[in-house]
């Protein structure tokens, strides 16, 4: 699975050095990696409800590692940004990142996933414990949105593919919705626990 | 520094003065990009000096120019047109000329073509986008034309359509436009020396992707103003609804002239990258033909009339 999540940037790689890229490359890099950093994120996103719907448990042992697949291809995603299109000019980032929404709400979905990969590893989990673990990284929640929105603000009229990535991932946030209601409903006679 | 002057230059590749002198206050900034090709830093990336800033404008290679195409009637992928457009049939074609015009009718492009002199006329194009091209057009003055159909006093305008038929264009068979395509000019801008009616490229014959058989060229706006695959040309003494000024009418105005000091709501456009050029480069006022147009703006608020 660690090789197949590879691929996507091996292709890019050879077509790159090939001059397959197309008339404008650089867009294309910010395009590709952009889209798989979202595609990363709904694979992570599916994960529980596959577990639950399927009861293939052993699907949990990947979720890292897509979801830091998810923030590789978001920082790929950035680099070719400030790297290839901007050219490290800082004035022209900044500006961007503070006067334009898209790209202001780009650069937060990914620094919402950076703690995220930060505390991913088992020692953070522990430092963390479980129980602020989960609720840190319920974070993704919020990047999952907020890195569609980034998609759907950038598209200049044809809007029919950043729909289908917020149709997908709302599917999948309305699943978790629906589950925790369930939860709840279920606990009804209780007075109302924490949510986790 | 030492200059020299290029022997051959087309003379319809337009670089004026203006262009050289604001090449000059880029260096005089020190800005980073400026001072790196100063030094040599990024050979081959940005010319420093200023006489070989016309080689700067080099010709896109024809297949950029024929593969990145914005013509969403055969679908809004770059490369959209350029798949869907192979089989599209441009003969026979024909113009509707109607409105406030002595001679209203539909002529045939052979008709359209048999008086004029085709030539070539070297532009930049810039998008609305951020990205800029240098294409060798052939065509002829829109003027000729005008010209010819006799507009009447009243005409203040000129609306063109594109046309409007989704078997043939499979773009057309989802509502993300309000097809059909339409576009406009004010009557002067329309009948400036620098307005082309454009029937091929490099020498031959305009590819579908490109417009064919007809297409506007109006070097100076936003490519989305050069109105393409035009069925209809109506002489009005209203200002025309446009395409994309309908679509968003906060992003792209009737005018939308290249203008770097006045953004498009959602990103910057005192920049562009050049189809083939790593760097990013100055946008320049007017897309660099201010002193041949600027003229026609003169007293007008741009940042309202963007």
């Amino acid at each position: 699975m660690f090789t197949a999540a590879l691929l996507p940037l091996a292709f890019l790689v050879w077509e790159g050095f090939t001059d397959d890229l197309g008339a404008n490359p650089i867009e294309e890099v910010e395009l590709r990696t952009g889209r798989w950093a979202l595609r990363f994120i709904a694979i992570t996103l599916a994960v529980t409800p596959l577990r639950r719907l399927t009861g293939w448990n052993e699907v949990i042992k990947y979720r890292r590692m897509l979801g830091l697949f998810a923030f590789f291809y978001a920082t790929l995603h950035l680099i070719a940004f400030i790297g290839l299109d901007m050219f490290f000019d800082v004035g022209d980032i900044v500006e961007d990142i503070v006067k334009h929404p898209y790209i202001t709400i780009g650069m937060a979905t990914w620094l919402l996933l950076l703690p995220l990969a930060i505390t991913s590893t088992k020692g953070w989990v522990r430092r963390l414990g479980g129980k602020r673990w989960n609720r840190l990284h319920q974070l993704i929640y919020v990047a999952a949105i907020t890195g569609t929105i980034h998609y759907l603000w950038a598209v200049k009229k044809d809007t029919f593919l950043p729909l289908v990535y917020l149709g997908i991932i709302g599917a999948l946030l309305a699943w978790r919705l629906w589950a925790w209601l369930a939860r709840r409903r279920a606990r009804a006679p209780r007075p109302p626990a924490a949510i986790s | 520094m030492l200059m020299k002057r290029r022997p051959d230059i087309p003379s319809s590749e337009i670089t004026d003065e203006r262009i050289y002198v604001d090449r000059r206050k880029f260096l005089a900034t020190g800005s980073l990009l400026g001072v790196a090709a100063a030094t040599g830093a990024l050979p081959g990336c940005l010319k420093a000096s200023p006489s070989e800033g016309e080689a700067d404008d080099k010709l896109t290679p024809y297949k950029d120019v024929t593969t990145y195409n914005n013509y969403y009637e055969f679908g809004t992928g770059k490369e959209d047109p350029a798949e869907n457009a192979g089989s599209f049939r441009t003969s026979p074609w024909s113009v509707t000329v109607e409105g406030l015009v002595k001679r209203p009718a539909v002529y045939n492009l052979e008709d359209i073509l048999r008086p004029v002199t085709q030539q070539e006329r070297i532009y930049r194009l810039r998008c609305v986008e951020g990205w800029s091209m240098v294409i060798p057009w052939m065509g002829f003055p829109l003027s000729a034309f005008i010209s010819r159909v006799e507009p009447t006093s009243q005409a203040k305008f000129v609306e063109f359509t594109t046309l409007h038929d989704p078997r043939r264009m499979p773009g057309q068979r989802r509502p993300v436009l309000d097809w059909p395509y339409t576009e406009g000019l004010r009557l002067d801008e329309a009948m400036h020396p620098l307005t082309i009616l454009a029937t091929g490229l490099y020498g031959r014959a305009l590819p579908n992707q490109n417009g064919a058989p007809l297409r506007l060229v109006v070097p100076w706006k936003y490519g989305f103003k050069s109105i393409k695959g035009i069925v209809k040309i109506r002489f009005t003494d209203r200002q025309p609804a446009t395409a994309w000024n309908k679509a968003a009418p906060s992003e792209y105005g009737f005018y939308s002239n290249v203008n770097p000091e006045v953004d498009h709501p959602r990103w910057s456009q005192s920049k562009e990258r050049r189809i083939g050029e790593f760097l990013r480069r100055r946008t320049l006022m007017f897309n660099g033909y201010g002193d041949q147009v600027a003229r026609m703006y003169a007293g007008m608020d741009l940042r309202r009339n963007y």
